[in-house]
């Protein structure tokens, strides 16, 4: 680990001035940025301490929820209202990493982590994220862990968070403290495709600091279900996982959220799926009809070819079981 | 710096990249928390912070300054063992012993988890106000804690006969 | 070797085979196997469980030393070629270094003798160890950091800049079989049969199967780091190691540095883990030799990927089964051959075709482990090196078969069991596997097996599959053991064995025990340490037999210098070693126990405080007279998503018989630990190895994935508990054969699941989607 100063941020205002300056980083929980450091492959010189900062979960004007940055993944999967009203979220998060590492990592941290491709972690390969044009190892390697949809010949990396999966389903929006003030942006469009800049992973201008995300209310919390599919039955990142939401109007469907994850350089919301399926009647051939208009543009490489049927596989079973349960009564 | 470990003030002066788990083992010599791959991913060096979970080696110990930390030294000693880590004994819950203490801590704090109704990604309702100390409950739960030797039947039963030991009579009674 | 020798050798071992058994070791019946209600066989809870689960065990980097300085190790980036630039300034120059060794300034190193290349050899290669500018395998170490910290040193490391000038290496399988194979030597003996025309007899056959199964890559993945805390006492050289091999190391280690072995002092109470990983690598020489030049002891613990990158695990292989059958379902041929790949500096053919030498009767054989060679990190053994991947591809090709057939596997099985060794013609000192059938078949439900595809519950295929366990007993020669008796009653086994967690220590203060008629908290069982009697490496499952038959030596040796002390005033005068036994803490004569005096007396009326006796084990002839070896009937079932293809296990029962079982506690764990490591084999664990750098890709417990608590269901393991006559207590070891059978078992499973026949581990969902 590269040596760097320490400080703890005493407010919002004050971590952005310091966080500002080049070289500098935010520590939230550390699970995923002191892994890195040890790795040399995150070398800050300054680490401004946010972990203190943001740290409620509070009811906003319209219903819905304000999650501050720095409530630890464990802390959100137990609250109430969020098991209640958006379970899908809860599930995600019980669905990552371990009862320890959800006890340390906070939100913000949780949806800046960084990919865990091999050949990211290692410093003997090629990789355009550590060094941008140097070429990338993992397009011809070991890609069973990498993207299906949205990839580029740059960069085949995953975002391996399972709660931004279900952030995106539910159509959270992230607040950001920046250099030039506070703003909202969707979390579907946070995170950025690899293209040209893989190194480039969010939005966010540099100095930015994520301060809440915010839930709104949403009416199909009572049918929803997150599903993932791993390699090992706890404690793995996802191969493909499915954020899946329904409201149905009879047999039609009066809304639908569906987002994926494990497939892509972000949480991958399934626009085109959606499309496909709100307003019409949930039949087999809908739900077969709509899993491929997500996934026709998905392509596979040497290891995950299969992703691409095992994510169609997962959209229509858990679409249809969720039309097949009863609405569950709270 | 300072900390409260196993219920004592601890004064020390340390590099900020030093792990709350390199701390323990290398400047205090409390070798009970275990180094098993220093990113998170074994469990070995679990401890409780403020009575949670976590693992040591990704925290850095200039960031848990002013918390309260616990150790497996401060759960029991050879002589005065904890009622779990007795049990631990009695069901062979390990072999080698190394992943032990991080079980044992992960094991203490997953209780405590569990009286406060936190659910789990197999807890099938998630509003349920109390949950059921079942097998499959307890093995989410502890599944950060990786044992190689394979001790995992015995971690279960000696978590289900210190915390659920209804459920654990009848399992002898079935048996 | 010379044709004389061969011919010689040749000679003693059939007149070993056709000696009479009271010749041979094993030959008259331990009397501890007629103890039926001592000690032996108690579930007692391990004697060590207090200090382990208190944290209060001391592993080998928990030994702080005044002084200490702290190693990293900087690894290479190519598989094959040389150093061409080496800048360590920066490093040099980073705070708190104390040393930068390369290369160039490493003090003068023979290599390690490699594993099985000599009694004592411990090497995982015989690669310099940082005495040229070469580099063998990526991941070779080409520099050392000691820095006062452990972030010190790890910084440093990351200053150091390498340029490789890149050879040829050879990281591809397939380059690797078109540069030529060569037959794998094992235990001296080349792993090769050719026994009546085994293709000709296949060709022939009405039934038959005919397949290839592929099994990858392997990380041992013990919990504890490999790591040694060392220093040098002038000019001995002291280490705190974690290893299975105290004497083995020490020994390599003199080799290494020049030394008289007596010079090296090594210690190891406590290992966390090593399934055969933990020998001697480069580590503990780097970091000796580091010691010396910076005079300072050293602590080296080498992180996660430093484990991956320097220390070798399973190798890859690619197996050919074939079986030909008559139609009452025996066998005409069984043909297991197949190829796996080395490295030009060790000696470890993975022997994949050991448990088709013994299983089956079949009227002939062809068996062939074929070695390529590859620039990779030197592959070693893993927990039941050859059984645990043979039995994969020999018990899923008998499950073929009996599909093929529309025999019930267990009934194939049955019809195919020998009457004498099959190859070797050897009687069996005992062999139990259909009574384990039986057992198993009727504990596990295994009737109600259906057809494949049959049984579905909700979005899950259910099915059963079952396999054979095997491994063999060994008892390794070099056994010897030392008993020291006080007046007070107490007893001490000095013997330099190991305790990893098998339970050794408990196992055999039970032993020990039972054979002086003390209790347990009498005795005292001192291990781990190069300085004790004896060379008991903890491998090949041996300990147990080899600390017994070295232990019943010494006790022996004691009976008798105890049976002089006592003299002509002693109620036990004039009786033979042979006509005691221990007991109530004396000697009774066995058939009246009444004649009796107890140690103390015995002692107090010599006016000796105490008695020493320390004696070597025979040596394992055994092994050449009787075919010997364990078995286990397993039994999976498993569930398979018909939406996802993932595959969970749902019950696991191991029927064994492993002869007497010493503690049924600790045995019970060795056995249901086999199978959770047979569970990753068969369903997650993979080395990931890049053919293109030859590097090995998920150095990380976070990407190679060992089972978690959740994967694990309850598993039943029994045992028959029928003491083998030949072998010390009866007992056989019980460490490895658990793994073995059970990625079949899994397979048999999940094709009577799904009707899927998944060959190639390990049977991850895409393959079953």
């Amino acid at each position: 680990m590269t040596p760097f100063d320490y400080q703890r941020a005493a407010d919002a205002a004050g971590a952005v001035a310091a966080g500002v300056r080049g070289g500098a980083k935010y520590l939230g929980g550390g699970t995923n940025l002191v892994d890195l450091m040890r790795e040399t492959i995150e070398r800050p010189d300054c680490l401004v301490d946010v972990s203190c900062l943001s740290g409620g979960i509070d009811e906003t004007p319209d219903g819905g929820l304000q999650i501050g940055a720095g409530v630890t993944n464990a802390a959100v999967a137990a609250d109430r209202r969020v098991r209640e009203r958006y379970p899908l979220l809860a599930q995600a998060i019980l669905s990552g990493a371990s009862a320890q590492i959800r006890n340390m990592a906070t939100v913000g941290g949780n949806i800046l982590q960084r990919t865990r491709c091999g050949y990211f972690y290692d410093d003997a390969a090629r990789c355009n994220k550590r060094r941008p044009g140097d070429g990338c190892d993992a397009v011809d390697g070991f890609n069973r862990n990498h993207a299906i949809l949205g990839a580029s010949p740059a960069c085949v990396a995953t975002h391996p968070s399972d709660m931004c999966v279900a952030l995106a389903a539910l159509d959270a929006m992230v607040t950001v403290e920046g250099p030039a003030g506070p703003r909202q942006v969707p979390l579907i469009g946070l995170h950025r495709l690899p293209g040209d800049t893989p190194q480039i992973e969010t939005v966010l201008e540099p100095g930015a600091l994520i301060t809440a995300v915010t839930l709104p209310p949403n009416g199909i919390s009572a049918r929803s279900r997150y599903r993932k599919v791993r390699d090992r039955s706890s404690y793995a990142f996802a191969l493909v996982s499915v954020a899946a939401g329904l409201e149905m109007e009879g047999d039609t469907v009066k809304d639908v959220r569906l987002a994926l994850g494990g497939v892509a350089h972000k949480p991958w919301r399934a626009l085109a799926a959606e499309a496909a399926l709100r307003g019409r009647l949930l039949t087999d051939a809908a739900l077969q009809g709509a899993a491929e208009a997500e996934l026709s543009p998905a392509r596979g490489l040497r290891d995950n070819v299969f992703k691409i049927d095992l994510a169609r596989r997962v959209i229509v079973d858990s679409l249809s079981s969720l039309a097949q349960a009863r609405e569950i009564v709270r | 710096m300072r900390w409260t470990i196993n219920g004592a003030e601890v004064d020390e002066t340390v590099d900020v990249r030093t792990s709350l788990l390199d701390l323990l083992r290398e400047r205090l010599h409390l070798f009970g928390a275990k180094k098993g791959c220093d990113q998170g991913a074994c469990g070995a060096c679990t401890v409780l912070v403020d009575g949670r979970r976590i693992n040591s080696c990704l925290a850095l110990a200039v960031q848990y300054q002013g918390r309260e930390i616990v150790t497996i030294e401060g759960l029991g000693a050879p002589g005065a063992l904890h009622p779990l880590q007795k049990a631990f004994v009695e069901h062979d819950g390990f072999q080698c012993g190394y992943c032990t203490p991080g079980q044992i801590c992960s094991a203490v704090a997953m209780a405590s988890e569990l009286r406060d109704g936190a659910p789990s990604y197999v807890t099938e309702d998630l509003t349920a106000e109390t949950i059921d100390v079942t097998p499959e409950e307890v093995r989410e739960r502890m599944s950060g804690n990786l044992c190689r030797c394979g001790a995992y039947n015995g971690i279960v039963d000696a978590l289900t006969e210190t915390y659920a030991p209804a459920a654990e009579a009848d399992k002898r009674e079935a048996a | 070797m010379s044709l004389v020798q061969d011919t010689l050798q040749a000679v003693m071992k059939k007149a070993i085979a056709l000696a009479p058994d009271g010749f041979i070791p094993g030959g008259h019946p331990d009397p501890l196997i007629h103890h039926k209600h001592g000690l032996i066989g108690a579930p007692v809870s391990r004697i060590d469980g207090p200090l382990k689960v208190s944290g209060k065990a001391a592993f080998a980097a928990e030994f702080p030393v005044d002084g200490m300085a702290y190693a990293a190790l900087k690894y290479s980036s190519i598989p094959r070629g040389r150093i061409a630039e080496l800048d360590t300034r920066a490093a040099e120059a980073a705070p708190g270094v104390v040393l930068v060794m390369t290369h160039k300034n490493a003090p003068r190193l023979q290599p390690m003798p490699p594993f099985m290349s000599q009694p004592k050899a411990a090497g995982g290669d015989d690669v310099p160890v940082m005495q040229d500018d070469q580099v063998h395998w990526n991941g070779q170490p080409v520099a050392l950091v000691l820095a006062e910290t452990q972030e010190q040193a790890d910084h440093a490391r990351s200053l150091i800049r390498v340029a490789y000038e890149a050879g040829h290496g050879v990281t591809a399988l397939a380059e690797a079989k078109a540069n030529g194979s060569e037959p794998g030597l094992f235990q001296g003996e080349p792993l090769k049969l050719d026994l009546n025309d085994a293709e000709d007899k296949l060709a022939a056959a009405p039934h038959k199967v005919d397949v290839r199964y592929t099994t990858p890559r392997h990380s041992h993945n013990p919990i504890e780091l490999h790591a040694a805390t060392v220093y040098w006492e002038g000019d001995a050289l002291r280490v705190h190691d974690a290893t299975q091999a105290v004497d083995h190391a020490a020994w390599t280690l003199a080799q290494v540095f020049g030394l008289r072995e007596e010079q090296v002092h090594v210690t190891s109470p406590y290992v966390g883990g090593g399934f055969g990983s933990k020998t001697l690598w480069q580590h503990q020489i780097l970091a000796a030799a580091a010691s010396r030049l910076a005079g300072r002891p050293v602590r080296i613990m080498l992180s996660r990927e430093g484990v991956y990158r320097i220390v070798g695990g399973r190798t890859i292989t690619e197996q050919r089964v074939a079986i030909g059958a008559q139609d009452d379902g025996t066998f005409d041929a069984l043909i297991h051959t197949g190829t796996v790949a080395m490295t030009p500096h060790n000696n470890m053919p993975e022997p994949f075709i050991l448990p088709a030498r013994s299983a089956y009767a079949s009227r002939s054989f062809l068996l062939d482990v074929e070695t390529v060679k590859l620039n990779m990190v030197a592959n070693t053994f893993m927990r039941a090196p050859g059984e645990s991947v043979g039995t994969f591809g020999l018990e899923c090709a008998v499950d073929e078969l009996a599909h093929a057939m529309n025999i019930d596997p267990i009934e194939l099985r049955i019809r195919n069991e020998p009457e004498k060794d099959p190859t070797t013609g050897l009687p069996f000192s005992s062999r139990l596997i259909v009574e384990a059938w039986r057992r198993g078949a009727e504990r596990f439900g295994w009737s109600k097996r259906g057809a494949p595809g049959a049984r579905r519950e909700g979005e899950w295929l259910v099915g059963l599959g079952c396999a054979t366990a095997t491994y063999p007993y060994y008892r390794m020669p070099g056994g010897a053991a030392r008993i020291t008796l006080t007046r007070d009653g107490r007893a001490t086994i000095s013997i330099s064995a190991h305790e990893m967690g098998m339970g050794t220590s408990t196992a055999q203060t039970q032993v020990a025990a039972e054979r002086l008629g003390l209790t347990m908290e009498q005795v005292t069982f001192a291990y781990g340490d190069n300085t004790l009697p004896g060379v008991v490496l903890a491998g090949g499952s041996q300990q147990t037999a080899a600390i017994g038959a070295a232990v019943s030596a010494a006790q022996r040796q004691l009976f008798e210098t105890l049976l002089q002390l006592a003299g002509n005033d002693s109620p036990l005068a004039g009786l033979k070693p042979d006509e005691v036994g221990g007991s109530d803490g004396g000697l009774g004569k066995l058939d009246e126990p009444q004649i009796f005096e107890s140690y103390a007396s015995i002692l107090q009326r010599a006016q000796r405080e105490s008695v020493t006796a320390e004696a070597e084990a025979p040596p394992p002839l055994e092994l050449q007279h009787w075919s010997m070896h364990s078995h286990g009937a397993m039994f999976c079932e498993v569930r398979v998503s018909t939406v996802t293809g993932e595959v969970r296990v749902n019950r696991f029962l191991g029927v064994f018989d492993c002869g007497r079982i010493i503690n049924a506690k600790t045995a019970r764990s060795q056995f249901r630990g086999g199978i959770v490591m047979g569970l990753g084999l068969a369903l997650m664990e993979e080395t990931q190895f890049d053919e293109r750098s030859g590097r090995i890709m998920n150095p990380s417990l976070a990407e190679y994935h060992v089972p978690v608590h959740l994967d694990v269901p309850e598993i039943d393991a029994i045992w028959l508990d029928e003491p083998d006559p030949h072998t010390p207590m009866g007992a056989r070891g019980v460490g490895e054969i658990g793994i073995t059978g059970v990625g079949a078992a899994v397979a048999n499973a999940v094709f009577n699941a799904t009707g899927k026949r998944v060959r190639d581990l390990p049977i991850t969902l895409d393959k079953l989607l």
